[in-house]
C-alpha cells in the first residue's frame, strides 16, 4: 500500500467524476466506485440545462449576486450563503471549463453559447445541450477521467457496491468497505479520504423521475455508521412528470421554459379531446396567479397549484393530469426540444407537437442528504458581486465566503468523509432551482476536490496505512453477517412487494401535501415494514450476480431512510419550500429557520433529531411569493385593516 | 398506438445463463397483459414472481438498466430477434409477432448472468482512439472555442451515443473475439476530431484507426447505422472518417513521417 495517500470517490455521477478529475489533478492516486459504469450513472438523465451568469446574461442586468439571491430565495433561506455565494460566483468558470472540454452547448448564429429561460427566474441564465444536457456534462466528464484512467492516475471499480465507511478508532474514516456486485466478493478499501457522491433517495418513493440505483442506500449506510443527515424531509416533487408503468418519467422544465403552457379545461370534467377546447375554455392557472413568472414559477409552487386544480376536480376528465402544451410553439422552438418531446411520444405514443401533453407531478430530487459543514471566509467583495438591489450585504463591503481548499468544505461529521453532489444537503435548502443540481454536483466536485486532496496529504492523524486488520476483519465480516442473515431468513414476505407498499405510503404521505394525521399513520406502517422486513423471501440464494439479495439489502436501508425523512417532516411544524403542512400553512423563521439533523440511535433503530440554526450573513430573509395575485391582495387587505 | 384485441395474458421467453461459464437455457413465464407496458416491467413482474409456465419456482432474471428512459444505455437485449433497448420497447410493438415475447441477451458480449453483459471493451476502445479533448486542466482560462450552430448540431448528433452496443451487437464484422473496433468507437474518434482542441490528437486518433481492427474491417452494410436507439449518424461518421484517413495517409506518404 506504501505511504502516498490515495483518495476514493464513491459515485460516479457528475459530482463524483468532477472530484475524480480535480483530485486526481492535484497529484492524488484516486479509486472511484460506482455500482453501475460510471457513463450510466443517473445524471446522464438530466434534460433541462445549467445556471450560471454569462456575459449575455450580464448585460441584461443578471449578475452572480443575483443568481445566489434566486438560490436563496427560491430555497425559502434554509441554504447556507457562503457555499451558495461560491457556487453562484464560480458557475461561470464551471461553464467556460466544460466548454472546453468540448460539450456541445447550443449555439447562437453567432457562435455563442445559447442560453434559455427556466423557473425561479426572470432572467434567461440557463446553458443547455439540446434536451439533454446532463448526458452531455456526463460524458464530456467522464472522458476527463478516463483520459486520468489511461494515465494510470484514476483506477476505476465499476460494478461495486458501498457498503459502510471503514471508521478507525478517533472516529475518522479510513477507507470503505464494498462489494463487487457479479462476484459477491467483499473487501476493504483504505484511504486517507473518501467522498460519497451517491445521488439522490427517489427509489424510496416507489416510482420518481430517478434511475433505479437511485435508492439513497449509499447515505443511509453511511448514516447507520454514525453520518448525520442534513433536512431529510426536504424531497423535491417536479410538477411535470408523464405516469408510467414502471417509472415516471421527467417532462423537462424547459418545456416551459421555452414557452409551453401548462392548462386544465375551465369546465370540470370536461371529456372533450383537448384540441376541441378553445382558448377561452381553458384555464391557464399559473399564469393567471402568478402574472410575472407564470409558467416558471419554482417547481414547489408549480407543483401543489396542480395538485390543488387535480383536487379540486379540474384534472383531464377529472383524474389527476393537466395539460403541459407546445404544440403553438414555432418549429423551430420544438426542435429545440425535440429530445424530450420524442421522448413523450415514445413512451405515450402521441406527438406532443400535435396535442397537449398529460403530465402529474413526480418526486424529483433529494434537497436533504448528508449533512456537511465547510470553512467560512469572509472577504473583500469581487466587482461581480452587485448587491445594488439587495441593501442587506454586510456595511464594510465584505462578505462571507469558503476558504478554498480547507479540508472543512464539504466534509460530514465524521472527518475524512465528504458528501458531494445531490447527496449532499447543502446548496438547495427549502427547494431547489431547476438547473442548479447539475451546477452544484460540478461545483462540489471541483472547488472542494482540492479540499479532499488536501485532507488526504494532511498528516493530522494516523494513515490509512496503519489500519489494524482486525478491525478491518471486524467491518467485513459484519456486511457478509448482513447478507447472510438475509439469505438464510425464510419467511414469506417478497422484498419488491414490501418495496411497492413502502413506496406508496411515502408518496401519499410525505410528498406534496404534508398532514399530521396522515404521517403518523405512515410512521405506524413503516413500523409495521420493519417487522414484515425481518421475514423476507428471496427467490434466489445464488453466490452469483444475486440482483435478488442486493435489491433486498438495499431495502432494508430505504427504510431506515425513510424514518428519518417521516420523523424529520412530523416535527418540522411549518410550511417552507416543498415541506407543505396544512396545518401550519406559513412559514415560521422563529422556530424553524433551521436546519434539521437526524442522527442515527442504534438502540432504538430510529432517528434523533435535532435544530441547527442557519446563519444568513449576507441576504435578509424575506417573504416568498413570487409575486403571486392573491398574495398582492392580501397584502392590499392588510394595509387596508391598518388602516 | 393501442392495438385491438390485446390478450390477457402472453408469455415472456427469457434466455437465461447462471454464470459467465454456465450453459444457456429458456425458461418461459406467463404475464398479465397492461396497456402501455414496456419490456422493463414485464421484467419487473417476473422477478417479483419468478415461477415458469410449468409451475416451477426459479430465480429472477438477472438485467441491467438505469434511467429507464432510453439514455443511459443499460439495457440492451434482443426482444424477438431484433437488438434494442428494454426500456423504450412497449409490449403493444412486440405481441403482433405471437402470443409470446423472446428475450434474449445480447450475443457479441460475454454473459455476466442472463440477460446481463459484460461491455467493458467498448470503454476501452474509447481510451484507445484518445476519446477526449486533451485540455491543460481544470484551471480557470476562459470560454472554449466558438463554435458554428452547423458544426453544434452534427457533434450534438455523436455525442448522444450511450455506448449501448447495438450497433455492435448488428455489425456483421464485429464478434465477440476478432479486434474490430466496431462503429461507435469510430464515430467517437470523428466527435471529437471535430473539436477545435480535440483535434490535437487527431492523429494519434487516425494513427489507432488505420492498422488491423480498424476502418478498414468495416465492411460497410450500414447495419449499425438502423438499430442505433439514439439516430448517431454511423455510416456518416464513418465515411467522414475513411476521408479523415485518407488524406492522413497521403501526407504521411510525402511527408515520411507521422505529420
Ligand atoms: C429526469 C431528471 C432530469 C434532471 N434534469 C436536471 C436539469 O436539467 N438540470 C439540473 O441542474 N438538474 C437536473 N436533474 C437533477 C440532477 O440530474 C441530479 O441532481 C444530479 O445529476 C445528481 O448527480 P450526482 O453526481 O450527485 O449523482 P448521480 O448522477 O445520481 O450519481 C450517483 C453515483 O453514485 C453511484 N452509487 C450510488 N450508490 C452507490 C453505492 N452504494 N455504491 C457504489 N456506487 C453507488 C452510482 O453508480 C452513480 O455513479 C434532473 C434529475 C432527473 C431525475
Ligand atoms: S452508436 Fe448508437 S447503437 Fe452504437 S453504442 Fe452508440 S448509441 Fe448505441
Ligand atoms: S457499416 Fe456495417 S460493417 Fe461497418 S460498422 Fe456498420 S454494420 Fe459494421
Ligand atoms: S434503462 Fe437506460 S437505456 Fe434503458
Amino acid at each position: 500500500m506504501g505511504t502516498q495517500p490515495r483518495v476514493i470517490v464513491v459515485g460516479g455521477g457528475l459530482a463524483g467524476l468532477a472530484a475524480s478529475v480535480r483530485v486526481a489533478e492535484a497529484g492524488t492516486p484516486v479509486d472511484l466506485f460506482s455500482v453501475v459504469p460510471v457513463k450510466r450513472s443517473h445524471s446522464v438523465c438530466a434534460q433541462g440545462g445549467i445556471n450560471a451568469c454569462n456575459k449575455v446574461a450580464r448585460q441584461q442586468g443578471y449578475s452572480e449576486w443575483q443568481h445566489m439571491d434566486e438560490t436563496l430565495y427560491g430555497g425559502d433561506f434554509l441554504n447556507h450563503q457562503p457555499p451558495v455565494y461560491e457556487m453562484a460566483h464560480w458557475a461561470p468558470k464551471v461553464i467556460d471549463l466544460l466548454d472546453r472540454m468540448g460539450v456541445p452547448f447550443n449555439r447562437t448564429r453567432e457562435g455563442e453559447r445559447d442560453l434559455r429561460l427556466f423557473g425561479g427566474s426572470l432572467f434567461k441564465r440557463t446553458h443547455f445541450s439540446g434536451a439533454s444536457t446532463g448526458q452531455q456534462l456526463l460524458y464530456a466528464l467522464d472522458e476527463q477521467t478516463r483520459r486520468y484512467e489511461a494515465e494510470g492516475k484514476v483506477t476505476k471499480y465499476e460494478f461495486w457496491e458501498f457498503l459502510r465507511p471503514l471508521i478507525n478508532e478517533d472516529g475518522d474514516c479510513k477507507g470503505i468497505i464494498a462489494q463487487d456486485v457479479r462476484t459477491m466478493e467483499i473487501r476493504a478499501f483504505p484511504a486517507d479520504a473518501v467522498v460519497l457522491a451517491t445521488g439522490g433517495n427517489g427509489l424510496m418513493f416507489g416510482k420518481s423521475t430517478m434511475s433505479v440505483i437511485c435508492t439513497g442506500a449509499a447515505a443511509a449506510r453511511a448514516y447507520r455508521h454514525g453520518a448525520w443527515l442534513g433536512n431529510p424531509e426536504f424531497i423535491q416533487v417536479h410538477p411535470t412528470a408523464i405516469p408510467g408503468e414502471d417509472k415516471c418519467r421527467l417532462m423537462s422544465e424547459s418545456a416551459r421554459g421555452e414557452g409551453g403552457r401548462v392548462w386544465v379545461p375551465r369546465k370540470k370534467g370536461d371529456t372533450r379531446h383537448p384540441l376541441e377546447i378553445p382558448e377561452e375554455e381553458r384555464l391557464y392557472f399559473l399564469e393567471e396567479k402568478y402574472p410575472a413568472y407564470g409558467n416558471l414559477v419554482p417547481r414547489d409552487i408549480a407543483t401543489r397549484e396542480i395538485f390543488w386544480k387535480c383536487q379540486e376536480g379540474y384534472g383531464i376528465g377529472g383524474g389527476r393530469m393537466v395539460y403541459l402544451d407546445v404544440s403553438h410553439l414555432p418549429t423551430e422552438t420544438k426542435n429545440k426540444l425535440k429530445a424530450i418531446l420524442e421522448l413523450y411520444e415514445k413512451f405515450t405514443g402521441d406527438d406532443p407537437t400535435e396535442v397537449p401533453m398529460k403530465i402529474f407531478p413526480s418526486v424529483h430530487y433529494t434537497m436533504g442528504g448528508l449533512w456537511t459543514t465547510y470553512q467560512e471566509e469572509w472577504r473583500d467583495a469581487d466587482p461581480a458581486c452587485d448587491p445594488s438591489d439587495r441593501k442587506t450585504i454586510v456595511e464594510d463591503g465584505k462578505i462571507c465566503g469558503m476558504k478554498y481548499g480547507d479540508p472543512k468544505n464539504m466534509v460530514t461529521n465524521i472527518p475524512g468523509l465528504y458528501a458531494f453532489g445531490e447527496v449532499n444537503y447543502q446548496y438547495h435548502g427549502g427547494t431547489r432551482l431547476g438547473a442548479n443540481a447539475l451546477l452544484s454536483c460540478i461545483f462540489d466536485g471541483l472547488y472542494c476536490g482540492l479540499s479532499v486532496a488536501n485532507k488526504a496529504k494532511a498528516d493530522d492523524s494516523s494513515k490509512a496505512a496503519d489500519l489494524p486488520q482486525s478491525l478491518i476483519d471486524k467491518n467485513i465480516q459484519e456486511e457478509k453477517d448482513l447478507l447472510a442473515g438475509l439469505e438464510a431468513n425464510n419467511g414469506t414476505n417478497n422484498p419488491y412487494e414490501i418495496h411497492r407498499v413502502l413506496g406508496e405510503e411515502m408518496t401519499d404521505s410525505c410528498t406534496v401535501i404534508r398532514e399530521e394525521g396522515r404521517m403518523l399513520e405512515a410512521r405506524a406502517k413503516v413500523a409495521e415494514i420493519k417487522e414484515q422486513y425481518k421475514s423476507i423471501k428471496l427467490s434466489d440464494t445464488g453466490s452469483w450476480t444475486n440482483q435478488n439479495l442486493l435489491f433486498a439489502r438495499a431495502l432494508g436501508d430505504m427504510i431506515i431512510y425513510s424514518d428519518a425523512v417521516l420523523e424529520t417532516a412530523i416535527v418540522r411544524k411549518e410550511s417552507r419550500g416543498s415541506h407543505y403542512r396544512p396545518d401550519f400553512p406559513e412559514r415560521n423563521d422563529e422556530q424553524f429557520l433551521k436546519t434539521t439533523i437526524a442522527k442515527y440511535n442504534p438502540q432504538s433503530n430510529t432517528p434523533d433529531i435535532s435544530f441547527e440554526d442557519v446563519p444568513q450573513p449576507m441576504v435578509e430573509p424575506r417573504a416568498r411569493t413570487y409575486g403571486s395575485v392573491e398574495t398582492k391582495k392580501d397584502d392590499k387587505k392588510e394595509a387596508a385593516a391598518a388602516k | 398506438m393501442i392495438a385491438q384485441n390485446k390478450p390477457e395474458k402472453y408469455k415472456v421467453k427469457i434466455k437465461r445463463q447462471d454464470g459467465p461459464s454456465q450453459p444457456a437455457y429458456y425458461q418461459t413465464f406467463e404475464v398479465p397483459y397492461r396497456p402501455g407496458q414496456n419490456i422493463i416491467s414485464v421484467l419487473q413482474y417476473v422477478a417479483a414472481n419468478p415461477t415458469t409456465t410449468d409451475g416451477k419456482e426459479t430465480s429472477s432474471p438477472v438485467w441491467d438498466s438505469g434511467c429507464l428512459e432510453e439514455v443511459c444505455g443499460a439495457c440492451s437485449m434482443v426482444i424477438n430477434g431484433l437488438v434494442r433497448q428494454s426500456c423504450s420497447t412497449l409490449v403493444d410493438e412486440m405481441l403482433p409477432e405471437g402470443n409470446t415475447i423472446t428475450i434474449e441477451p445480447m450475443t457479441k458480449f460475454p454473459v455476466v448472468r442472463d440477460l446481463f453483459v459484460d461491455r467493458q471493451r467498448m470503454f476501452e476502445n474509447l481510451k484507445k482512439v484518445k476519446g477526449w479533448v486533451p485540455i491543460d486542466g481544470t484551471h480557470d482560462l476562459g470560454e472554449g472555442p466558438q463554435e458554428s450552430q452547423a458544426d453544434q448540431e452534427f457533434r450534438y448528433a455523436l455525442s448522444r451515443c450511450m455506448t449501448c452496443g447495438c450497433c455492435l451487437e448488428a455489425c456483421p464484422q464485429f464478434e465477440k473475439d476478432n479486434e474490430f473496433i466496431g462503429p461507435q468507437a469510430i464515430a467517437q474518434a470523428v466527435y471529437f476530431n471535430m473539436h477545435e482542441t480535440g483535434k490535437h490528437l487527431k492523429n494519434e486518433r487516425l494513427d489507432a484507426l488505420m492498422g488491423k481492427g480498424g476502418l478498414n474491417d468495416c465492411g460497410n452494410a450500414q447495419n449499425c447505422v438502423r438499430v442505433c436507439p439514439k439516430g448517431v449518424p454511423l455510416t456518416e461518421a464513418i465515411a467522414r472518417l475513411g476521408r479523415q484517413i485518407t488524406v492522413h495517409a497521403v501526407k504521411e506518404f510525402f511527408m515520411g513521417s507521422k505529420g
